[in-house]
């Protein structure tokens, strides 16, 4: 096995929760553009949400924008930046799909060439675990506290279905966290989306499902791993590429 | 040289590391580090250096030296 060693850009520990999916995604995004050989050519739109917490461990150039803004403010950073840099847009599901949902869905639209990293944990984490339109049926939240009722709040949504089924993007994927197989797979659909950002193929979204432990009220912690296996994907969200453009 | 190196000080005692280990090589601390955890701790007679842990490990807490 060849030696592995955290990188270098992430300088301080980021206050994630314990067993976050986040943390692990963080290091994913950076493994990525390091091995792209961008390391000093990125720019992070950090979204309102958990992922702004990434700001107090990572040392790359950031953006933080209103909250959803994601989508329109990473378009705005690659039109000026061009072939300067590589632009992620990190977003909470929360974020990308209910409040910034517009600002999502016009940028696919517009097949932007920018790369989205969407973290589904099926709820509003930073603010207490609300619930956000990909909260499952059932699912217990602060805001849906005998679980959620689809009859008056509708069904989970499907953003990345959505983009590629509607719109011509360049590439959509779904990703988890919950093995180590996993984590290498959705390593791949990352570095995917931006080596064609790289190639100025357009928009790529990558969503991962992501452990909420804290709002999940998961105990032990590692029980958001099982949840995710036996109750998202199987049931709401598969995992694998949806959209590969010219396949 | 180990072939895991911990910074137990990173740790946050989520079990990830130890669930996906396969050599069953991590345990937990009886103490606890400096943010109030209890921390993996590696038992390098098992361990084969296969970075399972580096790669689950949300917080950075494992490097594999060969
Ligand atoms: C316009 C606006 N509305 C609401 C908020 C409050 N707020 C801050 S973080 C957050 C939740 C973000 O959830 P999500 O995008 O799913 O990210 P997570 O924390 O779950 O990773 C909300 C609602 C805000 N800051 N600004
Ligand atoms: S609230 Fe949830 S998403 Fe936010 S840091 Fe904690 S575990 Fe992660
Ligand atoms: S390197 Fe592999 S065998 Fe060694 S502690 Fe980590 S997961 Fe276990
Ligand atoms: S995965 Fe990392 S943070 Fe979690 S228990 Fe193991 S060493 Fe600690
Ligand atoms: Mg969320």
């Amino acid at each position: 096995m060849a030696k592995m060693k955290y990188p270098e850009q992430i300088v301080a520990n980021i206050p994630f929760c314990p067993g976050c999916g986040h943390g692990i995604i963080v290091r994913l995004m950076v493994e990525c553009v390091n091995e792209l050989g961008y390391s000093d050519k990125i720019v992070m739109h950090q979204a309102v949400g958990c992922c702004s917490l990434v700001g107090l461990g990572l040392d790359w150039e950031m953006l933080v924008g209103a909250h959803g803004g994601g989508g329109a403010n990473a378009t705005g950073l690659k039109r000026m930046l061009k072939d300067t840099a590589l632009v992620i847009a990190y977003q909470g599901d929360g974020d990308a799909y209910n409040i910034g949902l517009a600002e999502t869905l016009n940028a696919a639209y517009r097949n932007e060439n920018i790369t989205v990293i969407a973290v589904n944990n099926t709820n509003f984490g930073m603010t207490g675990g609300q619930m956000s339109w990909t909260t499952l049926p059932g699912q217990r939240t602060t805001t849906s506290v005998d679980g959620r009722d689809s009859k008056t709040s509708g069904m989970p949504i499907k953003v990345p279905e959505l983009i590629a089924n509607s719109f011509d993007t360049a590439y959509v994927a779904r990703g988890t966290v919950t093995s180590p197989a996993e984590i290498r797979k959705t390593k791949g659909f990352i570095k995917q989306g931006l080596q064609n950002q790289i190639d100025g193929k357009g928009h790529s979204l990558i969503e991962i499902l992501s452990p909420c432990p804290t709002n999940w009220h998961s105990n032990p912690i590692t029980d958001s791993l099982d949840r995710i296996e036996k109750e998202l994907i199987p049931f709401y969200y598969p995992i694998g590429e949806l959209k590969v453009k010219g396949e | 040289m180990s072939k895991v190196i911990v910074t137990a000080d990173l740790c946050k005692q989520c079990g990830y590391c130890e669930r996906h280990c396969p050599k069953e090589a991590i345990s937990f601390s009886s103490d606890f580090n400096a943010n109030g955890f209890k921390y993996a701790v590696v038992d390098d007679d098992k361990c084969i250096a296969c970075g399972m842990c580096y790669t689950t490990c949300p917080d950075g807490v494992f490097e594999i030296t060969q």
